[in-house]
């Protein structure tokens, strides 16, 4: 049983990180139907410049706070991401709003290559140390069950800042331009909406949460490294794509979900299969359901206006 | 008839040297010398030159001659392409054996071309098992392979370590599975029992979920192959799921990188092993550094003292069999056996090292400390 709630608690804290960089693909996606592939390469970029941030800042004033340290750290990763954002936006993708779809997929993909490449240039091949300034002792609230004040921060962290954007888009004047935008963006300019500055802000928001999510991802691990993107990049474009792309509460629960099913997918899949499959099959276990759920539900689990996009 | 003609030839060629004073024969050296790893491979011609400066000094005699070696240094920048063109560039300069090289990766393919010109080489640093595995005649190497490394590391676990139940995380490389497969067979050989078998990715930085699931079966020492990069990391997480299991991996998590990964979830029950011995603890290794530093005015790195040996192995070789030609000697070097720097040099049918060392190391202040 413990065993089992620590797989769930290891799925959360996974899942969160996926939901936050899930949730720049899925705004993205609902605005301009594009997927930016170069999405996953922000929270790189985040982790890498507070690492550069927080380590210089450290050589300086030695006796500085952690907490205060960290969230210096947090806001120059999230200025720097945002300007990445803008910039990325502004050159590569408005040019080619109304191009093929496949010219700014490819160009996503371009641009993915490009900020890697720029990283290794800038912080070189090695592994870099991230210094884990919230504490990683483990504690145990259930026997047996452990977890720790890092963990707990990416939890809490995510899930305020889910609740936050939700409010962002559903309550606030600029949240409806951007559902405006999302719904047509010939009709929302008519409306008065200044369709290019939502587009702008949503790369720029997406941004900031990518850069949120780098810092507790590179936080959590103590590890930092140019292409460190991939892979929580490629996850979360699994996890906005299962929840439903376009959808914000689709991001997230996709997040979660993804997280939940890897984990425990890991740690039971060969009891479920009779030792058939081991731990090898863990990211082909989370293929399977997705694979399985589009199935069903080819828009995700709460994907509703897909078709018309797709 | 042929090679009757090829064998008249060569004897022809000894007669002619006998008029001159000295018999010159050519021995290859082939590193990085440019590069990254330079240092390395500076280091390894440094050993196989000090060889054959020991060699000209005592004055060896050859089919009654007295011969001079020379070496040839030559540079491959741990580039298998740049490797194969170098090895050719030996072949045609007419050398009578290689010391070298030193990255599996360029060994591996350079192997190939010595074979065909019938020269036999012994690469001093190369670890990859598949080096032996192809089947040429004349390839050896004076260093431990990663199936003995596997070997000494599951023997480590089960015994030195008291390990009754052991788990094992392989990344899925060549590399790790490999180790991690020689470690299991080793450890079941020596009564322990494997209780988790898992997989992760060379790409990978969260291991909780696997190794929640290893908590649950309780192992006393937990074995991983694969690199200081996912290593650091997973010990870790080790310590923050409470696992109290002692940690041991293989020379790819062997590093000052490691360490400072792991931060200060590393202690001393963090193990880890590589190829080769401390200089220290070789039979001959403080009067090697000593006339090592005198002679180059520089500290041994890691390599040289293997390649000093694989030089004298060939050189040995030659003196026994009297001549310096590679299809008269190579069977006096398949069979020999004699006390080099390192320990007691001799091969094994295939062409590794018969008593390839390998240390432990364990974690200490700071820095690995050999065991």
């Amino acid at each position: 049983m413990d065993t089992l709630l620590q797989q769930l608690l290891n799925g959360l804290v996974v899942g969160s990180v996926y939901a936050l960089v899930a949730l720049g693909y899925t705004m993205v996606y609902g605005i301009l139907g594009l997927i930016n592939f170069a999405h996953g390469e922000v929270l790189m970029v985040g982790a890498l410049t507070a690492l550069t941030v927080i380590t210089t800042l450290m050589g300086v004033s030695p006796d500085m706070p952690p907490l205060l340290l960290l969230g210096i750290g947090l806001l120059a990763a999230m200025v720097v991401c945002m300007i990445v954002a803008f910039l990325m936006e502004r050159l590569a993708y408005r040019k080619l709003r109304n191009a093929p779809r496949l010219a700014p997929l490819i160009t996503a993909i371009g641009v993915s290559f490009l900020l890697q490449t720029l990283a290794m240039i800038v912080w070189g091949r090695n592994y870099h140390t991230f210094p884990q300034l919230i504490s990683t002792t483990p504690m145990q609230p259930i026997e047996g069950v452990y977890i720790n004040p890092i963990q707990i921060t990416t939890i809490v962290a995510s899930a305020i800042i889910m609740v936050g954007l939700v409010l962002l888009v559903t309550r606030t004047k600029l949240g409806r331009a951007m559902r405006a935008t999302a719904e047509n963006h010939r009709v929302a300019s008519l409306m008065g909406v200044d369709v290019n500055k939502i587009i702008s802000l949503t790369f720029v928001l997406g941004a900031a949460l990518a850069a949120v999510a780098g810092v507790l991802f590179a936080s959590n691990y103590g590890i930092a490294h140019y292409a460190m993107g991939f892979m929580p990049g490629l996850k979360a474009f699994t996890a906005a794509v299962l929840g439903g792309i376009g959808n914000l509460g689709g991001a997230m629960l996709g997040g979660i979900v993804l997280g939940l099913v890897e984990a425990v997918g890991a740690g039971y899949i060969e009891h479920l299969t009779f030792g058939f499959l081991n731990s090898s099959y863990q990211d082909i276990f989370a293929f399977v359901i997705l694979g399985i759920v589009l199935i069903f539900r080819p828009t995700g689990l709460l994907g509703e206006r897909v078709s018309d996009r797709a | 008839m042929k090679k009757t003609l090829v064998a008249i030839a060569i004897m022809g060629m000894g007669i002619g040297a006998a008029s001159a004073a000295d018999m010159v024969v050519k021995l290859g050296s082939v590193a990085p010398l440019t590069g990254s790893i330079s240092h390395l491979g500076k280091d390894n011609e440094n050993g196989a030159r000090l060889a054959v400066e020991d060699a000209n000094a005592k004055g060896i005699m050859l089919g009654g001659k007295k011969v001079k070696f020379e070496l040839m240094g030559e540079d491959d920048q741990a580039d298998p392409r740049t490797g194969t063109t170098v090895a050719q560039r030996l072949v045609d300069a007419d050398v009578k054996g290689i010391v070298g090289h030193l990255n599996s990766g360029t060994t591996i393919p350079a192997s190939r071309i010595y074979d065909q010109a019938g020269i036999p080489m012994i690469s001093p640093s190369a670890t990859n098992p598949k080096l032996t595995q192809q089947g040429y005649k004349a390839v050896f190497r004076t260093i431990a392979n990663d199936v003995q490394q596997g070997s000494v590391v599951g023997n480590f676990a089960a015994k030195t370590l008291g390990g009754k139940k052991i788990a094992i995380i392989d990344d899925r490389t060549a590399y790790g599975q490999g180790l991690a497969d020689e470690t299991e067979k080793a450890a079941k050989a020596a009564g322990a029992q494997i209780v988790a078998r898992e997989f992760t990715t060379d790409k990978a930085t969260d291991f909780m979920a696997i190794l929640t699931k290893i908590k649950a079966a309780n192992p006393d020492v937990i074995m991983f192959g694969g690199m200081d990069a996912q290593a650091g990391p997973m010990v870790k997480q080790i310590k923050q799921l409470g696992i109290s299991a002692k940690y041991i991996t293989g020379d790819g998590g062997c590093s000052p990188e490691m360490i400072k990964l792991a931060g200060d979830s590393i202690s001393g029950s963090v193990y880890c092993t590589m190829a080769g011995i401390p200089l220290d603890k070789m039979p001959g290794g403080k009067d090697f550094r000593d006339r090592f530093k005198k002679r180059f005015g520089a500290d041994v790195q890691i390599y040289s003292p293997y390649a000093y040996d694989a030089a004298m192995a060939i050189i040995h070789a030659m003196e026994k069999a009297g001549s310096p030609e590679p299809s008269k000697y190579l069977p006096a070097l398949k069979s020999e056996s004699f006390p080099g720097v390192t320990g007691t040099i001799a091969f094994d049918a295939k062409g590794d090292i018969k008593e390839g060392a390998v240390t432990v190391y364990q974690y200490k202040d700071g820095s690995w400390v050999a065991l």
